[in-house]
């Protein structure tokens, strides 16, 4: 709060990189932070939130703005996981890699999708259909092995089943 | 608010709670919501309204506990998963288990609560999970809720709070087991006028979600425990890192924090007083390290995650050089309890180093898969087998892993051992956050010790070369042994490096990423020399691990 609240004074805004309405919620957020640099972590989660992904000139804007160097501003967007700077396909797949999912065969999960549309945990298939990522635990292992199939959790999957699933949504 | 509208709460809910001729409760966690229970609890709604029933109250609640089971119903009772509970129910069997209401019960889809998974379990932290509706402020305050906060504020000095926190024996629940009333009171006497209390709620550990559970099912809970800390100390502001891979429990937090905050519980002159207390949502991106506490602030501060060394200790320069008290979720919930019930009271539970219960995720090769909460002290046995249920598919046990990738793996012979703190120390393993993941025959404990080690590998922050670098080579020389590929010199060599990362990292993830490898060289050696090829087939030059992959 104290320290936080420190950079407060405002610059002057510079303009977003084009006249999309979603760069609106974006400075939305900057400002509730008063445009401090210790925002930087949720104003990434909100561009992400609404680009799907961190392109270069986010990230440029988000340093702009926050008075921040670029070199931060990338080496926090690249030190978390959960951001990404490449854009996903139109769906994505996450599979659990928790220790329980491991257990009860996370692998062959992968490997199953891997057989079946050539993508590793990672990477996009060609037409950018479907995009599969991993996640370390998503703390529903009650149900492993589990995926997040477009945002649903889907558990106790055989490999076969996730086939069909994906398949439907694809 | 005080404690007079506190009671009136309690009344008018007990009231609407007299007129209705049955309450049917669907846990909505989100082990159980991906099971489908959205569905159930909207057919059940429907149902009611169809029926055009005032008087049967159809509630979403938190975790009942057996999430392999799930989607969970409960019907009736105050405690849910004593009486009648029913499993795997589907939207289908909605209209039927309705009917079933004012008749007998729906024998097909029963669950049976007198087993040991329900009666063996004692519940501080997930009493009221499964009970109240997590999103209803009103029903945590008629379980008894911010009775403890409220009597804290106005009638207990901060000496008297602290006191019963020490008393109490808590140890933090988040894996260090470093005494709660300790860390307290170094806040406490921090000379500093601004002074932090950080909720902890990044849960890292692959299978663990206690924290998850809690904060989905009882977010006041936590919520009040971080008041109550606030006072003790002399905290005004508060934040709780949470990970974004929880949005269900980030969205029940944050509306836990607005009702509370109407009701003048949190906020500025909380229930009347002149002590303020805010807390802020702060969302985790992804990274394990920073449940490391240095690591956390760094993240809060909207750094990369990395942890500095210790000491300073963040009890004197914390987040923003100011004093901050750091305590997991688990550990904060315990909190109005201890204040509620008394330190002595709490103390009486458990065992003498390792007061209270502790929340145990179960998971992996076992037959109740869920969230379990038991004394202290209870033998390993007794989780797995009895609470557990054993291994299904008739086969054997093999080892149980707590403490995830900073723990270890314990073989058949510690069953009998009591689960304390100490005892899992000397046996090689931590008690950790409190993730249980029970493996059978057919898991190998070098893949095992692998996987681990992978995650560390791609976890480690980078800082220190010990943990950047060691963790890729204990990967390389664990991938070679698992290949079959190996010599007995490697073997060597993976012990002698597990020495170094563990006695030369920075933080506690470096330090205990060799647990794993360790744990299992200790009980499973045999599967490790099993794989060794003879010294006479080594490669002619040794093998370096590169580390483009």
């Amino acid at each position: 709060m104290l320290m936080e609240r420190q950079n407060t004074e405002r610059r002057a805004a510079p303009t977003p990189p084009d006249d999309d309405k979603r760069w609106k919620i974006v400075n939305v957020t900057m400002r509730r932070n008063g445009y401090s640099g210790h925002a930087l972590i949720e104003t990434l989660h909100k561009v992400q939130d609404c680009f799907g992904y961190l392109e270069d000139r986010s990230l440029r804007y988000v340093a702009m703005s926050l008075g921040l160097p670029l070199s931060k501003v990338y080496g926090v967007a690249t030190f978390y996981h959960l951001f990404t700077l490449k854009p996903q396909g139109k769906h994505t797949c996450v599979i659990c890699t928790g220790t329980a999912c491991y257990i009860k065969g996370s692998r062959e999960l992968s490997t199953a999708i891997e057989d079946r549309y050539s993508v590793k945990p990672g990477q996009t298939t060609k037409g950018n259909e479907l995009s599969v990522l991993s996640a370390r635990c998503i703390g529903s292992c009650g149900l492993a092995p589990t995926v997040v199939l477009d945002g649903k959790v889907l558990g106790q999957l055989t490999a076969a089943e996730l086939i069909d699933e994906i398949e439907e949504v694809v | 608010m005080n404690l007079e509208d506190l009671s009136d709460i309690t009344e008018e809910v007990a009231e609407a709670a007299k007129s209705r001729r049955h309450c049917v409760r669907v846990c909505m966690a989100a082990s159980c919501q991906s099971c489908g229970s959205g569905e159930v609890l909207e057919g059940l709604q429907a149902q009611a309204k169809q029926n055009a029933d005032d008087d049967v109250c159809i509630k979403p609640v938190g975790c009942m506990g057996l999430c392999s089971a799930g989607p969970l119903v409960s019907v009736d009772s105050d405690q849910p998963a004593t009486e009648l509970l029913y499993q795997d129910v589907t939207a289908d069997d909605t209209e039927e288990l309705y009917r079933s209401l004012d008749d007998d019960p729906l024998e097909r889809l029963r669950c049976r609560t007198d087993v040991p998974f329900f009666s063996r379990q004692q519940k501080i932290v997930l009493r009221n999970s499964g009970i109240i509706d997590p999103e209803q402020i009103d029903d945590y305050i008629a379980a008894g809720g911010y009775r403890s906060l409220m009597r804290a504020v106005t009638e207990m000095t901060r000496e008297d709070v602290l006191r019963e926190v020490k008393e109490s024996g808590l140890r933090g629940r988040g894996g260090g087991g470093y005494p709660a009333g300790l860390k307290w009171a170094t806040v406490a006497m921090a000379p500093e006028p601004h002074k932090y209390v950080i909720c902890n709620a990044d849960e890292g550990d692959p299978g663990a979600f206690m924290d998850r559970a809690v904060l989905e099912s009882d977010p006041h809970r936590v919520l009040e425990g971080m008041a109550l800390a606030g006072y003790a100390v002399g905290a005004e502001h508060a934040y709780i890192y949470i990970r974004a891979e929880y949005p269900l429990a980030v969205e029940r937090l944050k509306t836990a924090i607005k009702q509370a905050t109407k009701k003048g519980l949190l906020g500025r002159r909380i229930c009347e007083t002149a002590h303020s207390f805010e807390v802020e949502v702060r969302l985790g991106a992804g990274a394990f390290v920073c449940g490391e506490e240095t690591a956390l602030m760094a993240s809060i501060e909207g750094q990369r995650g990395q942890p500095r060394p210790r000491p300073p200790y963040p009890a004197e320069e914390g987040l923003w050089k100011c004093p901050t008290l750091i305590n997991n979720v688990e550990t904060l919930a315990n909190i109005p309890a201890i204040v509620g019930k008394g330190g002595a009271w709490f103390k009486s539970i458990g065992t003498e180093r390792s007061t209270g219960t502790k929340v145990f995720a179960l998971a992996g090769r076992i037959a109740n898969s869920g969230l379990i909460e038991v004394p202290m002290g209870i033998p390993l046995g007794e989780i797995v087998n009895e609470i557990g249920g054993g291994i299904p598919d008739g086969r054997r046990f093999k080892a149980v892993q707590t403490g995830g990738p900073s723990g270890g793996c314990l073989p058949e012979q510690y069953l009998d051992m009591p689960v304390e703190y100490d005892t899992l120390r000397s046996a090689g393993s931590i008690m950790g956050s409190g993730g249980m993941i029970v493996m059978d025959e057919t898991s190998s404990m070098v893949d095992v010790a692998r996987y681990f080690m992978e995650f560390c590998m791609d976890e480690s922050c980078g800082k220190c070369v010990p943990c950047r670098a060691g963790t890729v080579q204990l990967y390389g020389l664990l991938d070679k042994i698992a290949d079959g590929e190996a010599t007995p010199s490697d073997l060597e060599l993976l012990e002698e490096l597990c020495d170094v990362v563990q006695a030369t990292s920075l933080c506690g993830l470096g330090q205990t990423a060799p647990n794993p490898v360790l744990s299992t060289l200790r009980y499973f050696r045999h599967e490790y020399e099993e794989k060794l090829r003879p010294e006479s087939e080594r490669m002619p030059r040794m093998q370096i691990v590169t580390l483009d992959d």
